[in-house]
């Protein structure tokens, strides 16, 4: 039975991954599940510089999902390189770093350290994170600018480019075909949704950041669309994640057109959740006698 | 730090809101250190996704014991929950109060309601035995005086509404017995936020050192998802650290509390 699938030229033992932000820098998880086991390990957005984050609360608790509005706390380059690097290059799975930047030049500065470090299975460039006011979502909102960060970073390296899109875009072909031409060899689709929740008895928003992005189970109709139709709209494979909580919420994301899938919410409340998507994705194809994985993606009818 | 599906052995009110529950959880109990907490998820709720946060309350051979206030849709569920009924725990969690040397400082320790669950463990394992301020609203909150007691502490109970012990605030009562300027002396506290201030202020204030455990929302419990920091203290500026994990117990001094709004 093969499980493996390609991002671009990078090869994964089996499609199923874990959503940046949602998993710290996978050291913070070896007591509990073996990394090795997993698809990639996608570690949380990094810029050049460290960054302090958003006020608390950063987070809410809502009817079947989570509010969030971090701030994209981090290291920077050069942390991440000293503290959590050192773990990561000893995997014999693939780590897949999230960058982000406030301009195009710093994007393509994150992608060229890293290029130059060796090792870094790929990059994925988050244009997409709602809850910083300069850069993040203008980026993936924007086809233009998405298109210059894309080719800067294509420049910038030779890793493989996942570009991870914005839902919040009336329609997603043209972002998923922009990115396509400016050299991505891959799409990770979707980021958490612009949303908001308030607290009756203060009146006050739940979030000290006012607005969040939602994630967790009850995304997971929107993602499952957003895949589909990017999945028409280009021909790189798909990294498809939101609301995953089980192998059946991965299949879907399989027929609907994703090559991979990421947990990601769901490691905050089950951390076995990515080996249980694997477990459950073998038996399937075992019941359903399929001999590749690759044989279930878009094969929605 | 493990991941285990433990049984509940029984899970009985105590006063008012206030249930104790033990689970028989063998992986974990041995690994127990003073004001370190578990992250339980309570099966039964679905639409509710994340673990609980609470501390570790008491620990014998293999169960484990959890002093908690229903006060939200986790806990009322988890209050009707039988023996036998299963939950998921992740823990020990944290970074929990060191742990007073023999023939060091005298500790006081400080709590307000269910705070006084996280003391426990301290006050047992502690060589040095102190006094144990306790506060709530009413006499209810006052919760497990009688048990410090049995293991050779003096308890001072407090209560607002004066239904119990002396009435006023807890801190009130440290602030009198601070007063008296008895060298060596060092304050362990948990509690509600404004307690943990007006703790930090006093410790400031008499020139003792306090360690905090602090109360937190948390989501993952194990230091991923950034939802629980609070700003520190470092050389000359501070940083966000997680109360999950460099936390939940922290040197007072080093909280920056001013920073937080
Ligand atoms: C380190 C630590 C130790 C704790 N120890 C204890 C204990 O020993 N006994 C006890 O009764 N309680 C303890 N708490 C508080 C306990 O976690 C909350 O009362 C509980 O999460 C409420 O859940 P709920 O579903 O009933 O409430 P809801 O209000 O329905 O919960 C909604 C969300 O808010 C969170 N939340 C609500 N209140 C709190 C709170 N005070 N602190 C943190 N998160 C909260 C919940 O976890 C959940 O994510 C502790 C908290 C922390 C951080
Ligand atoms: C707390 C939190 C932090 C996140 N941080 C990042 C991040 O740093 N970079 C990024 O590209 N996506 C980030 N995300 C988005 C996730 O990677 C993922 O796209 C989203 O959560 C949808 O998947 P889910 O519903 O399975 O969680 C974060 C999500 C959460 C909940
Ligand atoms: S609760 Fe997630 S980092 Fe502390």
């Amino acid at each position: 039975m093969n499980l493996s699938v390609k991002i671009g030229s990078l090869t994964l033992q089996n499609p199923v991954t874990v959503a940046s932000g949602t998993f710290g820098y996978g050291a913070e998880y070896a007591p509990l599940i073996d990394l090795n086991q997993l698809g990639a390990v996608v570690v949380k957005g990094i810029r050049l510089q460290p960054v302090r984050g958003n006020r608390t609360p950063r987070t809410f608790e809502v009817t079947s999902g989570l509010l969030n509005a971090i701030g994209l706390q981090g290291p920077g380059v050069d942390g991440f390189i000293r503290k959590y690097w050192p773990f990561l290059k000893e995997l014999k799975v693939p780590t897949i770093i999230n960058i982000w930047g406030t301009t195009v030049e710093e994007y393509a500065e994150v992608a060229r350290r890293f290029d130059t470090l060796g090792g870094v299975g790929a990059l994925e460039l988050n244009v997409s994170c709602p809850n910083i006011k300069e850069g993040g979502a203008q980026f993936g909102t924007d086809v233009k600018l998405l298109s210059q960060v894309v080719a800067a970073c294509r420049k910038a390296t030779q890793l493989p480019l996942i570009t991870k899109l914005s839902p919040n875009v009336v329609s997603i072909a043209p972002y998923a075909q922009a990115a396509e031409a400016a050299g991505s060899d891959a799409l990770s689709i979707m980021n958490s949704f612009p949303a908001m929740a308030i607290d009756i008895a203060t009146r006050r928003p739940r979030l000290a950041n006012v607005t969040g992005g939602l994630t967790g189970p009850c995304i997971k109709p929107i993602a499952i669309k957003l895949v589909w139709e990017a999945a028409k709209a280009v021909k790189i494979p798909i990294i498809g994640m939101g609301g995953i909580q089980n192998a059946a919420d991965a299949i879907e994301f399989l027929l609907a057109g994703a090559t991979a899938v990421a947990v990601g919410t769901a490691n905050f409340y089950e951390p076995q959740t990515a080996l249980q998507v694997i477990a459950g994705l073998r038996q399937f194809m075992q019941q359903q006698r399929l001999q590749d994985v690759r044989d279930l993606v878009g094969q929605c009818r | 730090m493990v991941e285990q599906t433990v049984q509940i052995v029984s899970n009985q009110r105590d006063t008012d809101l206030y249930f104790r529950l033990v689970v028989r959880a063998p992986q974990i109990a041995p690994l127990v250190q003073p004001g370190q907490f578990v992250h339980l998820r309570i099966l039964p709720l679905k639409h509710a996704l994340l673990r609980r946060p609470f501390s570790i309350f008491q620990v014998s051979g293999d169960t484990l014991s959890i002093l908690y206030k229903s006060v939200g849709q986790g806990t009322e569920v988890l209050s009707q929950m039988p023996p036998g009924d299963e939950l998921s725990m992740i823990g020990p969690l944290g970074h929990g109060f060191t742990v007073p040397a023999a023939g060091g400082e005298t500790p006081l320790l400080v709590a307000g309601g269910y705070g006084m669950a996280a003391l426990y463990l301290l006050a047992q394992r502690s060589p040095q035995k102190g006094i144990v301020f306790v506060g709530g609203r009413r006499r209810v909150d006052i919760l497990c005086e009688e048990e410090f007691r049995a293991l050779g502490w003096e308890v001072r109970a407090t209560t607002e509404d004066g239904s119990h012990g002396e009435k006023g605030l807890v801190t009130h009562a440290l602030q009198t017995e601070l007063g008296r300027r008895a060298p060596g002396r060092k304050l362990f506290a948990c509690g509600p936020t404004p307690m943990l201030k007006a703790v930090g202020q006093l410790a400031a204030e008499f020139n003792l050192p306090a360690e905090l455990s602090l109360d937190e929302h948390m989501a993952c419990g194990i230091g991923v998802c950034l939802t629980c920091v609070v700003p520190i203290q470092t050389g000359d500026g501070w940083e966000y650290q997680r109360t999950c994990t460099e936390g939940p117990v922290f040197d007072s001094r080093q909280v920056a509390w001013e920073e937080a709004k």
